[in-house]
């Protein structure tokens, strides 16, 4: 585990006010007084149902579950009604001893499911208290549950997320939050693990609790509005280039941690393959982060350009009209301004062949125009 | 000619096997690699420079080739078998981007011998390999996803131990240029099987591209113009729109950063598409 010594701890709090510090290692502050919810995991010479369930193969994921949050009734509304054999399950959960009146079951395997679907799901809501938040990213720093499997996110730790939270739909995936998708774990041995035990909820809330555990949405520091311009990408090598510049989102509430921001871009014999060729690249938008807190909010809540409205919606319903020019081109040029930045990825390449065709009237050519600005 | 392999290959076991080649490609670990030719070996043109690239490139290649003089002594042998290990491997990164290699790739493509996309929203799309560099010692095979275009990590660190360079940077991207009717559709299940079998992907990518253009109720129009292409010549302009992504709640509720991020990126798909769709109005 990666608590700092008492003294680093509080300077870290302090500096959490001030101004939110990429890094690792700072969730602690939000860690401490969370222990009792983890204090049942010493192995004992008695091994409890629980610790038991935990270290089952396929069952790493797991966090151990208070046994005082399972008692509660408060914490299992609605449960009841969801599980079969519902207090014999409760009494194999708690290890406690069974009544006399538990002849009436055929088979302990019975049992032994519902204990195991009542535990899921009491897991489900113990992991978004904050013991149970502090037991996962005490196993998500140990990197208990791997890392994503896409290369430019570089080793980005991933976290347990269910697809629904309702059980028996899906298994376990996990998520990343530097690409923001989801993955099958790599080993089948998870196969059997029901998604509905991490439900939903848990990865965000997760990296909402923990910013500095979340890359921002952003490549580069909100800061330094100057550095934009920068040519080439920054390297991101964790601690020694964070501490010469801190890594800050202006944000509060978003992710504070440098992200894994490069694009992978396909190339033939060295040549990037031009989008528009039929194979040429479709998906880049899917991983693309601006470079600074600023474009994002270039793009208003309906998912349209600020600066051209007319380009998604208009341009479409309009074209009948023949719009003319003149009305198009101040548009496209502040656009492209912008624009440059953000699509880098988009090269020389695409730019001079659109030059080639011959336009057959002219409101084709104003289109043609227009497209050449935007390529 | 075949003389002196029974030494090398009873080291592992495997006594049906009779060349190196065959011998290299049945180890474990050596399941991304297919067979080159050994026309294409014996083809010195094909060998250009490899020499430079590897040390006792000769024998190396003798050792390949089945042709390696018994009277070899035992201590070269084991530094002769990385140096023959590499030679394959170069030649194999230059062999699957010929037009033999590329058909022979695709048929491990088929049997999904590279493995599926860890992307959840991929559905299993099945992978090929990739290098992200085409000089050797600099990077592990990666793996690629024609449905999300990204690139993976093997699962198996056997796998993530092959030098990248022995596939190259240029072959997947080169297999769906020259075979577009194999580029996988962004939606909808892989029937890969099936869908292969019968070259029946085009007709699979094509609908999928007139779904898309169908969906944007704002495009309707320019539709009408666009599809006239017959199948097999089905655009992949506006194919990315139909492609799934995650979305991130808490509660139900999408989360305001995120949520913002995935706008951005929308916002610069349908940027991308109406410029492709543009140009595609034009041709």
């Amino acid at each position: 585990m990666s608590r700092p010594p008492p003294d680093v701890e509080e300077e870290q709090l302090e500096l959490e006010e001030e101004e939110a510090v990429s890094g690792t290692g700072e969730g602690d502050e939000i860690m401490e007084e969370a222990e009792e919810g983890y204090t049942s995991s010493t192995p004992t010479s008695t091994l409890t149902w629980i610790s038991w369930f935990c270290s089952l193969p396929g069952h790493e994921y797991f966090c151990e579950v208070a046994e005082d949050f399972i008692e509660d009734d408060f914490n299992l509304t609605g449960l009841n009604s969801m599980v079969p054999f519902w207090k014999e399950a409760m009494e194999m959960v708690l290890d406690v001893e069974p009544d006399e009146d538990s002849s009436k079951i055929p088979d302990v395997s019975i049992v032994e499911a519902s204990a195991e679907l009542l535990y899921g799901l009491v897991h489900q809501r113990f992991i978004l208290t904050r013991a149970g938040l502090q037991a996962m990213v005490d196993k998500y720093e140990n990197g208990i549950f791997g890392t994503c499997p896409r290369v430019y996110c570089e080793g980005c730790c991933v976290v347990p997320c269910g697809r629904s939270d309702l059980p028996g739909l899906e298994t376990v995936k996990l998520f990343c939050p530097n690409c923001n998708d989801i993955y099958t774990p790599p080993s089948s041995r998870f196969q059997g693990v029901d998604g509905a035990f991490f439900g939903t909820t848990f990865p965000h809330l997760f990296f909402q609790s923990y910013r500095e555990l979340a890359p921002a949405p952003f490549k580069r520091s909100g800061v330094s509005p100057g550095s934009s311009l920068s040519p080439g990408r920054s390297p991101q090598s964790g601690s020694s280039s964070s501490r010469q510049s801190p890594f800050v989102n202006p944000n509060p509430h978003g992710g504070q941690k440098q992200p894994a921001s490069q694009v992978y871009v396909p190339r033939i014999y060295g040549f990037k393959v031009n989008e528009r060729s039929k194979n040429g690249p479709r998906m880049q938008w899917l991983r693309m982060r601006p470079d600074g807190p600023v474009e994002l909010d270039m793009v208003d809540w309906r998912g349209r350009w600020l600066d051209d409205e007319e380009y998604e919606e208009e341009e479409v319903e309009e074209e009948e009209d023949d719009r003319p020019m003149e009305d198009f081109d101040p548009v496209v040029d502040d656009e492209e301004e912008e624009e440059e930045e953000g699509e880098e990825e988009d090269g020389m390449e695409s730019r001079q062949p659109s030059r080639a065709p011959i336009y057959p009237d002219d409101a084709l050519r104003g289109k043609v125009k227009a497209v050449r600005q935007l390529v | 000619m075949l003389r002196g392999v029974d030494d090398v290959s009873t080291g592992s076991d495997s006594d049906y096997s009779n060349s190196w080649i065959s011998w290299f490609l049945s180890s474990k670990g050596n399941e991304y690699f297919c067979e080159v030719e050994e026309d294409y070996i014996l083809d010195r043109f094909n060998l250009t420079g490899l020499n430079t690239e590897v040390s006792n490139y000769s024998q190396a290649l003798d050792l390949i080739t089945d042709n390696l003089d018994d009277e070899i002594q035992d201590e070269l042998r084991g530094t002769l078998d990385v140096q023959a290990r590499l030679l394959y491997g170069l030649i194999h990164a230059r062999w699957i981007v010929t037009a033999r290699g590329l058909s022979k790739m695709i048929e491990k493509y088929k049997r999904v011998d590279f493995g599926r996309c860890p992307r959840v929203l991929c559905q299993s799309q099945p992978l090929l390999p990739v290098g992200l560099s085409d000089v050797p010692y600099e990077k592990s095979v990666k793996l690629y996803c024609g449905r999300c275009e990204d690139v993976y990590s093997p699962k198996s660190s056997r796998h993530g131990s092959i030098d990248g360079a022995y596939f190259g940077t240029s072959f997947p991207h080169l297999l769906f240029l020259v075979y577009p009717n194999l580029i996988p559709p962004k939606v909808g299940p892989v029937d890969a099987a099936a869908a292969l079998r019968n070259g029946g992907v085009v007709a699979g990518a094509g609908a999928e591209a007139e779904g898309a253009r169908r969906t944007r109720r704002v495009r309707e129009d320019s539709e009408v113009e666009g599809s006239g292409s017959g199948v097999g010549e089905a655009s992949t302009a506006s194919v990315a729109l139909k492609a799934e992504r995650y979305r991130p709640r808490i509660y139900g509720f999408q989360l305001h950063e995120t949520a913002k991020l995935q706008r951005w990126q929308e916002a610069t798909r349908d940027r991308q598409v109406a410029r492709l769709e543009a140009i595609e109005d034009l041709n």
